[in-house]
């Protein structure tokens, strides 16, 4: 007879495919997960608490260290919020401009996500293959921005500097070239055969339970349900835009990682149409107060980040800072399911089911 | 860029000149108009000859660019000079803000509309006879549409082209590849045309407006460039394509346009322009406003693409202007009352109110109304002890059905704690936002979690900040913080145990 | 010629040279291995779009390795105060000896060769199989759990491939009718038997980059999941001991491919004025840049996926190959 003993594993916070500082109490028999139990909140940096004595505006930076891959989703959630509450009408010209930095910032997004799955998964290359293309975003970002991953390029009312000369062209110059790029991952990944076998019936949860589990983004979508607010809950121009929701109705890692992939497709396609409808000329900053009080009251609004349904709650005195800020963070949600879909898995299949669900610490942990 | 600066050179000399011309001469109206179809007809002669070498093309290109810029230019100064032959001549305007200047002032005095029909007309037909001008090599037909849809100030006419064009393709059956600046140039302009059909939100008179110049367009039986044909007739469908999807969209859409009217005289340069076509409309000189539209394409100091991309934005705010004309008082009828009616989501509101009063009992809500800053959600206050059962009530009720928690935290209002639940049904696709008052000298409330697993965490961490202890929870224990943490940051009253930290 | 020094008299001489040959032949195998590690990197710096090494050593970076291996000697050595110290130490011994003890069955062209022994494949996969031990030993003895899955899934994935490995080549005896080394070159004179047993070739091919532990089969050391697996608490000499072992046996498993089935020094019809020598160092490249390919393109399977393939593939497919080869064998070389 022999004797078999449970044994805890923690996993993080120091761990390569936590992807930042995420640790998980594994209780494991030899490789097979009994018991998950997420530890975060080393990342906290009480950025709610931290904004209830800055100005509006002084509080953009600090959103672009929350979802630190998709800035400028959550640069412009905050601005949405405010400018919802005052009802500012925002400037043609800067909608267009916040439309392909935030959809540029999504395509960036997808890319990291695909490189460190992949990575996480055990294939080096398409990592390096990823960050090529998402080097060519962040230097457009940077050049409309001055910075590189932090960008505090929205301001309520519009944006902060209208595009350098030249620069929507090299947007549109880099939507075909996105496409090839993204041709040859399909080549080089989607078809493996050792991909699928990692990805396909992994982590798996209906609809019911991600509903129930409030997640959403493609973690939502990858089980057949047709959401996304910039189609259903249109914000700022995307009604104007012609694109598809990707919907994938297995919800494993495998619809995952379609959804994600072709929702780079997608935001091409916005992209695109953005670069062609975007006004000549024209201002980018509406008429706003110098101090920007919004009226007292609570306003909430959720825009669709990368990850999913971001929000931002601002509860105001009609002073010119917020009384309150709250930020539904998606990566912060979506991380509630982990621990229900790691039951019954082996340690391989965790770092799938993690990295399919894709996200960010810095917005886990706010 | 080089080519662009020389370009508006050009331009701006000719404005200069015509200026000067148009100034000294405004009285003489009958011998401006001869010259104009002069400079037209040298200009539609320069731009059908064919050419050589691509670097002749392109030259011809530019100065045909150019000359038919100076031409709409030429309205404008036209109209202006009229106005300024009363006072005194004007010095010659420099600079296209200048431009800008005339356009308003010659919008304002929109008075020569007889004169403006007239010119209309004329501009139609030639524009009509280019198209209809057999091209020899694909880059002066490309001239010829710019030209053309510069010209083109009706969009009676445009529609009658692209019908006719249509009935051709069908006939001949004869399709061509275009290039894909087209195809682009082509979607910008269907967008922008969906886009002021949107806004005009005047769809029935658009449908007639489309059948009249659709039987215009059938008595016109002029032979048409295939290539221009086909490029028309994907224009026309993307456009209603565009059009249907924008007229399901209608509702937020009416609403942009008059937002879009309201902020009129914000600094939203396109809102300005459309406003400023609407008010054209309104002063019943739909054709000045077309002139306009064409003036503005022809002083865009830009390259070919976008020169494209101006003029199918000009030509949609001059089809906006006219179709809002068309649809006359309705639109702005309709319009008005909306924006005295409370809120769409009012009657869901009391939908819930109503149900949830049948169901648990008639004061288990302390309030409930429409939150306007944000985005109208209907909102419901309840008190602490009913929270869980109408939160219950909201999620399994068949008619709410809220199935899906959006958000939850809490808020320290110093007199009292409250709790924020943002719920969402999809089956109904409507939102609700819960909210309950909890006591601050002992905060405690019923979980949610029990009801959505997505609670679990966000009240962790409402937990953690704020000190709300939610009863029933399955882990009721820090998040963010360490466990040996003493306080709760979010507290409006919080002082650090250790300052040091 | 060390044939003969193997049969002739015992004494402090031949000692001495037995000792001298043996330390030469493990620098050119350090040698190979420092350049076989440069290469590596070169060659999926090259598949990543990126330069690799190019600062110590010139452009090429042509010291980078060594650079690293002094960098590792003059590290401090750690032990965990939990480990087993005595095993501790002797997991990387353990380790490293086999991997280098191989190459001594090892025909590089006809006359180099240092011991021709009548079961020369036979010794090479039981010694090779001592590894195992070693990097069992290792994960066990660091007291890491990490460590510990790393070991487990070492032993449990090496034992699993030397199976259908050793099966595959069952065809290649068919076909030589030895189990020497140098037999089985000379078998290939005509044609290599690649050609005669592509199944198997395939099979030991598979086979051979699990036993290495490389990409797609990399699951003991599986960085995104056990961080490094078995070696997670080594550190300068002897972490340098278990990686120098590793790519010894890409040496050792890229030099035995070469013989089983690449033909040896054996040269291509009309080029046999190019020396042996020659074409097993072009042979063994090949197939040494086949395997950092193979790591450059292909993700990890899971460890599940890992057995199913070793015993509901590989071993079906080996076995296959036997019948086969023997009925190549009675049909057309009889």
């Amino acid at each position: 007879m022999i004797r078999t003993e449970e044994m805890l594993l923690n996993v993080g916070p120091q761990h390569p495919s936590t992807h930042g500082v995420f640790r998980i109490v594994l209780k494991i028999d030899g490789e097979t997960i009994i018991e998950a139990k997420p530890v975060i909140g080393y990342l906290h940096r009480g950025t709610e608490k931290l904004a209830e004595d800055l100005q509006y505006t002084q509080i953009i930076p600090y959103t672009d260290r929350m979802d630190y891959l998709a800035a400028m989703t959550n640069n412009y959630v905050i601005c949405h919020a405010v400018e919802t509450m005052m009802n500012l009408e925002i400037p043609e010209r800067a909608e267009y401009l916040r439309v392909i930095v935030m959809e540029l910032g999504r395509v960036a997004s997808h890319l990291v996500w695909f490189g460190t799955y992949l990575l996480d998964i055990g294939a080096m290359s398409p990592f390096l293959y990823a960050f090529r293309e998402r080097e060519a975003i962040i230097n457009m970002l940077n050049e409309i921005s001055g910075a590189r991953l932090t960008f505090n390029y929205m301001r309520v009312g519009g944006v902060k500097w209208d595009a350098p000369d030249g620069w929507i062209e090299k947007v549109r110059g880099f939507v075909p070239y996105m496409r090839e790029q993204l041709a040859g991952y399909h080549d080089l990944v989607t078809g493996n055969e050792i991909f699928l076998n990692r990805v396909k019936g992994i982590g798996t949860y209906s609809a019911e339970e991600a509903l129930n589990y409030s997640l959403s983004g493609a973690n939502l979508r990858c089980t057949g349900v047709n959401w996304d607010l910039r189609k259903d809950e249109p914000y700022s121009i995307y009604n104007r835009f012609t694109f598809d929701v990707p919907v994938f109705s297995s919800g494993d890692a495998w619809a995952r990682y379609q959804c994600r992939m072709a929702e780079i497709e997608e935001s091409l396609k916005i992209l695109e149409q953005a670069v062609e409808q975007i006004p000549s000329e024209g201002t980018v900053m509406a008429k706003v107060p110098k101090i920007i009080k919004p009226p007292a009251g609570e306003g909430f609004v959720r825009i669709e980040s990368p990850r999913g349904e971001i929000g931002c709650y601002i509860a105001s005195e009609g002073k010119k800072e917020p009384y309150r800020l709250k930020f539904r963070r998606p990566s912060f949600y979506n991380l509630q399911i982990l621990p229900k879909l790691l039951v019954g898995e082996n340690i391989s299949n965790l770092i799938t089911i993690l990295g399919g669900i894709d996200i960010v610490l810095g917005e886990v942990d706010g | 860029m080089t080519k662009e600066v020389d370009g508006q050179g050009e331009e701006n000399l000719s404005i200069e000149e015509q200026k000067k011309k148009a100034a000294a001469e405004a009285k003489a109206k009958a011998l401006e108009l001869a010259k104009q179809r002069k400079a037209e007809k040298e200009a539609q002669e320069k731009t059908e000859a064919p050419a050589e070498e691509p670097l002749s093309v392109e030259d011809q290109k530019k100065k045909a660019a150019a000359e038919a810029k100076a031409k709409a230019l030429e309205l404008a100064k036209q109209r202006k000079a009229e106005k300024d032959a009363q006072e005194k001549a004007e010095t010659p305007a420099e600079e296209p803000l200048s431009v800008e200047d005339q356009k308003k002032k010659a919008a304002a005095e929109a008075k020569a509309k007889a004169l403006e029909l007239a010119k209309q007309r004329r501009a139609e037909k030639e524009a009509q006879e280019k198209a209809e001008a057999p091209a020899e090599e694909p880059l002066s037909v490309e001239d010829q549409k710019k030209k053309a849809a510069a010209e083109a100030k009706a969009k009676a006419l445009e529609l009658a082209k692209q019908r006719k064009a249509e009935k051709e393709q069908a006939e001949a059956g004869v399709t061509s590849s275009i290039s894909t600046e087209d195809e682009d140039k082509e979607k910008a302009l269907a967008l922008a045309k969906a886009k002021a059909a949107a806004a005009a939100k005047a769809k029935a008179a658009a449908a007639a407006k489309a059948k009249m110049a659709r039987e215009a367009g059938q008595t016109d039986s002029e032979p048409a460039d295939e290539t221009e044909a086909s490029n028309d007739e994907k224009a026309l469908a993307a456009a209603k394509a565009k059009a249907a999807a924008a007229a399901k969209a209608k509702a937020a859409a009416a609403a942009k346009a008059k937002a879009m009217r309201e902020a009129g005289d914000g600094g939203d340069a396109a809102a300005d322009e459309k406003a400023k076509a609407i008010a054209a409309a309104k002063a019943k000189a739909a054709a000045a406003a077309k002139a306009r539209a064409s003036r503005d394409a022809g002083g865009e100091p830009a390259s070919d693409d976008e020169k494209a991309k101006a003029i199918a934005a000009a030509k949609a705010k001059a089809a906006a202007a006219a179709k809002a004309r068309a649809a006359g008082g309705t639109a702005k009828a309709e319009a008005e009352p909306a924006e005295t009616k409370p809120s769409p989501y009012q009657p869901m509101l009391d939908q819930y109110v109503a149900l949830i009063r049948e169901q648990l009992g008639a004061d288990v809500l302390e309030d409930a109304y429409i939150n306007k800053l944000s985005k109208d959600v209907p909102t419901l206050v309840a008190k602490s002890d009913t929270y869980y059962i109408i939160a219950e009530l909201l999620k399994t009720h068949d008619d709410l059905h809220f199935e899906y928690l959006s958000e939850s935290h809490g808020t320290d209002f110093k007199t009292h704690f409250e709790v924020y639940n943002y719920l969402y049904s999809y089956k109904n696709r409507r939102p609700v936002v819960l909210k309950a008052k909890v006591d601050r000298e002992k905060p405690e409330v019923a979980s949610l979690a029990p009801l959505w697993e997505g609670a679990n965490w966000p009240e962790r961490e409402t937990y953690d900040l704020l000190g709300i202890t939610f009863t029933n929870h399955p882990n009721m224990t820090r998040i963010m913080l360490p466990d040996d943490w003493v306080g709760h940051p979010l507290r409006k009253d919080y002082e650090p145990f250790d300052v040091e930290v | 010629m060390m044939n003969d020094l193997l049969h002739s008299q015992p004494g402090w001489y031949n000692a001495a040279v037995f000792f001298v040959m043996g330390a030469v032949l493990l620098l050119v195998v350090l040698g190979f291995v420092t350049y076989a590690i440069l290469a590596e990197r070169k060659v999926l710096g090259f598949i990543q779009l990126r330069p690799g090494p190019n600062r110590v050593g010139g452009k090429l970076g042509l010291l980078q390795t060594v650079a690293d291996v002094f960098k590792l000697l003059i590290k401090e050595d750690t032990i965990p105060k939990l480990a087993d110290k005595p095993l501790f130490i002797l997991a990387p011994v353990l380790a490293f000896s086999p991997a280098f003890m191989v190459l001594a069955v090892m025909p590089f062209t006809e006359h180099v060769q240092f011991a021709d022994l009548g079961v020369g494949l036979l010794y090479y996969v039981g010694i090779s199989g001592i590894s195992t031990i070693g990097i069992l030993i290792g994960g066990w003895a660091s007291n890491n759990k990490y460590s510990l899955l790393g070991g487990m899934r070492a032993a449990a994935q090496m034992i699993s491939y030397e199976i259908p490995l050793v099966i595959s080549v069952v065809g290649v005896i068919l076909f030589a009718g030895s189990l020497n080394l140098t037999d089985i070159v000379e078998g290939q004179k005509n044609v290599a038997y690649i050609f005669l047993s592509p199944i198997g070739f395939f099979v030991f091919l598979i086979a051979s980059i699990a036993e290495l532990n490389r990409t797609p089969f990399d699951l003991p050391e599986a960085e995104s999941e056990l961080v490094a697996g078995y070696h997670v608490e080594y550190s300068g000499f002897r972490f340098a001991f278990f990686m120098l072992s590793e790519y010894v046996y890409l040496f050792a498993m890229a030099s035995l491919t070469t013989v089983l089935f690449l033909g040896g020094w054996n040269p291509i019809p009309f080029l046999e004025f190019i020396p042996g020598a020659v074409w097993f160092a072009l042979k063994f490249s090949i197939v040494v840049f086949f395997m950092i390919w193979i790591r450059g393109t292909l993700p990890r399977l899971r460890a599940d996926q890992l057995m199913e393939f070793a015993w509901k593939v590989l071993l079906p497919l080996a076995l296959l190959n036997i019948f086969l080869s023997a009925a190549v064998k009675e049909l057309f070389l009889k």
